[in-house]
């Protein structure tokens, strides 16, 4: 698949599962070990918990601060941390830092793993400069209208946004049907879509009317708290339009079950 | 203006049904996004006037006091009077000793949100005096005897039907016909104010920037309201707040490149007026008094705290435009004068963090608006400092204290994690096949999880967690 493979192998890569890919999507940490593979290098997958994010975004930094301490002692000893999921990697990149005193031992420790922790795609695009075999559409019935929902901190905090759609574009020859609320807040927001569902639920319905303009069958995306958000307001709604993670898209079996769907 | 903040979660869920609302600030939305838009990309370096105005707030608060007297000093010189006033009963009773003379009876009054504050129309309505509201959509808001929904177009949550309505109630003894189209209705609106501009004895109105070293105050505004108001009764005066001041004509003219596109995508707004003190003896037109009030009522307070940035904004209104929360729910819920991210950050600060719990929290902080404000204030940061402060405080709510509490506990340490991650999904497993959710592939009802599954199904699981399934892997290799 490449050249380059054999002088990666010294180079281990860690996967930051993240939470509810560990609880509710398994696929997608496999799909992102498969990718990251499939590069050469070797993939670990240190007992992990949480990056903190939930704590951080209540107000609690204290809890975050010592969660995030033992990411950065679990994460020392690799060269990178790939996460498949924006705002898991924008919660280490962008806001770690300001939970140590700047020049303490502590925020150096930060540093490094802020430096090697990359979302999946923009570790395939602009760190590995993957250039990935285009592979035969498994889709029999001719190319499926896809759309692409931009979510939040992976869009505004880490830039997020070429790079899924290039993998998808050079691995399947998928063009991304555009909504124009592409990168309009589809009201997960963590606790906030418990808080108040109803607004909420008003949010993710404008999604769905974007979803709906598109005329898309699959929604992708890059963060599972959407996408569960909005393949469940579909659900709930009787849509036809199937939603995965881009990366689930991307290996070599292609997609099982969409979000929601046994079969 | 009273406080309702408290009641956010009630009057969210009404406006929510609300038919009219979602239809006004639907096209609302798409207006304003679309065209300010246009005028930014047009702007080339945009990014660089943003870290102008930014880096020039910043200096200006880092030495407010001096900027203040100097911009005093220059009022006065002009042959203004300049009042300083803590709060808003001080504003009140400056306005109030300003009108209360002889032969006052009418005030013409210019859109200020700052006047919202306190509540200046209702104190000088008891005391007697008539008070008109002038910029079309405060118009439309106190006929209809409501308050502004959004800081720039107070009254965009109203529909053209209603307005229509409205117009129809309050003109029609004076003879005005019922209109129905938009030209009409601004045509009336103007026929009607023009007889309360040539009455009218006291011009009030609010300043955008003050400009310290000339002592003018630049006042902008698309319909020219502001500039009748201001000169043709006898009086002027301006009720503005500290934090609007800036050192010179150079820099008002990088905010005024800012505000219009960020407000409403004009490249400038239609008209931009500076006034500096009252009619002089050659002057052939203007007031004869010419008054300043200067309004901290909070505001000092902020000034040095961690919530400092909040005081650079301009009140252009982007980030209530850019925000999905705001635009599915309108401003009312927010319960005070300022609705929106800005007004999220604000609210608390000004009434108290207890008279407005929810707003720090009625957000996804998903950052929309820190990209289009045009004095870069870090929104969503400041609304985390917020929810810091009430965990500090323990004001969380004790639900949310113990669910966070208990999930903190458990993510801290990795075997009990690693355990209850898959006793929890096996057991969701297993609830999905006992009420047949497993074949459907999701849950239409999980007990304690009714917020989400009352409006959206939930993904049922696999039987192991993805990092059961790695160890497992992990064996077999």
């Amino acid at each position: 698949m490449n050249g380059s493979s054999s002088t990666r192998k010294s180079e281990q890569v860690a996967l930051l599962v993240t939470c509810l890919s560990d609880l509710f999507r398994p696929q997608i940490a496999h799909a992102a070990v498969e990718l990251i593979e499939k590069f050469g290098y070797r993939v670990d997958v240190p007992k992990q918990t949480c990056c903190g994010q939930p704590a951080y975004n209540a107000g609690e930094e204290g809890k975050t601060r010592i969660l995030a301490e033992s990411m950065i002692s679990l994460f020392e000893p690799y060269r990178y941390v790939i996460a498949p999921s924006g705002s898991c990697a924008a919660t280490i990149k962008e806001h770690y830092p300001g939970l140590f005193h700047e020049g303490s031992s502590r925020h150096g420790q930060c540093m490094r793993l802020v430096e090697k922790t990359h979302e999946l795609s923009g570790f395939l695009v602009d760190v590995v400069k993957a250039d990935l075999e285009q592979k035969k559409s498994s889709f029999d019935d001719g190319p499926l209208r896809i759309a692409y929902h931009d979510s939040c901190s992976g869009l505004r905090e880490l830039g997020i946004r070429s790079q899924p759609r290039k993998l998808l574009k050079d691995r399947l020859g998928i063009d991304i049907s555009e909504m124009s609320n592409s990168e309009v807040c589809c009201g997960f927001g963590g606790m906030f879509c418990v808080k108040y569902p109803e607004i909420s639920t008003s949010m993710v319905d404008s999604k769905i009317d974007g979803i709906e303009d598109a005329e898309a069958e699959v929604l992708l995306g890059g963060d599972l708290g959407c996408l569960m958000n909005i393949a469940g307001r579909l659900r709930r709604l009787g849509s036809k339009t199937r939603v995965y993670h881009y990366a689930e898209f991307l290996t070599d079996s292609g997609p099982g079950p969409a979000i929601g769907y046994r079969k | 203006m009273q406080v309702t903040s408290k009641n956010f979660r009630t009057k969210a869920a009404e406006a929510l049904l609300d038919e009219d609302l979602r239809a006004a600030m639907g096209r609302a939305e798409g207006g304003f996004v679309d065209t300010r838009k246009r005028a930014i990309d047009e702007l080339a370096n945009f990014q660089e006037y943003r870290e102008f105005a930014r880096n020039t707030k910043n200096h200006v608060l880092a030495h407010l006091d001096g900027y203040l007297t100097q911009f005093e000093n220059n009022v006065m010189a002009s042959g203004g009077q300049v009042h300083w006033a803590s709060n808003g009963e001080e504003v009140n009773r400056i306005v109030l000793d300003i009108c209360r003379r002889p032969g006052i009876s009418k005030i013409a009054k210019g859109k200020s949100m700052v006047s919202e504050e306190f509540a200046l129309n209702a104190g000088l309505e008891a005391a007697g005096l008539e008070v008109v509201e002038t910029d079309l959509g405060e118009y439309i808001i106190q006929l209809a005897e409501e308050t502004p929904s959004h800081i720039i177009a107070p009254a965009v949550h109203k529909t053209k039907q209603a307005v229509t309505d409205l117009f129809e109630e309050h003109h029609s003894q004076a003879g005005y016909p019922r209109v129905v189209e938009r030209l009409d209705i601004v045509s009336q609106a103007r026929q009607v104010l023009r007889d309360h501009f040539c009455t009218a004895d006291v011009g009030i109105t609010g300043g955008n920037f003050l400009i310290a070293d000339t002592g003018s105050i630049a006042l902008i505004t698309n319909e020219g309201n502001g500039d009748l108001t201001a000169n043709l009764p006898d009086i002027h005066v301006v009720v503005t707040s500290i934090e609007k001041v800036i050192p010179n004509m150079q820099a008002l003219g990088g905010f005024l490149r800012l505000l219009g596109r960020s407000a409403t995508g004009q490249i400038m707004s239609v008209y931009t007026t500076l006034f500096n003190g009252p009619r002089r003896i050659d002057d052939l037109d203007g007031p004869r008094e010419f008054h300043v009030v200067l309004v901290d009522n909070g505001r000092s307070e902020i000034l040095g705290s961690q919530f400092q940035d909040i005081l650079r904004c301009i009140k252009c209104g982007a980030c209530m435009n850019h925000c999905p929360v705001y635009t599915s729910i309108g401003g009312h819920a927010y319960g005070w004068v300022y609705p929106g991210p800005m007004g999220s950050v604000l609210t608390p600060l000004m009434v108290g963090q207890k008279n407005a719990p929810d707003l720090p929290y009625a957000c996804t902080l998903n950052g929309r608006c820190k990209t289009v404000c045009p004095v870069m204030i870090p929104l969503p940061e400041l609304l985390r400092e917020h929810r810091n402060n009430l965990v500090e405080m323990g004001e969380a709510k004790s639900m949310q204290k113990w669910g966070m509490r208990l999930w903190y506990q458990v993510a801290r340490k990795p075997a009990l994690y690693s355990m209850m991650a898959g006793l929890y999904v096996l057991k969701l497993n297993m609830f999905a096949r006992l009420i047949s959710a497993f074949r459907r592939g999701s849950f239409q009802y999980i007990p304690l999880l009714g917020a989400w599954t009352s409006t959206r199904d939930f993904p049922v699981p696999q039987t192991t967690t993805f990092q059961t399934q790695w160890k497992k892997r992990r064996c077999h290799d």
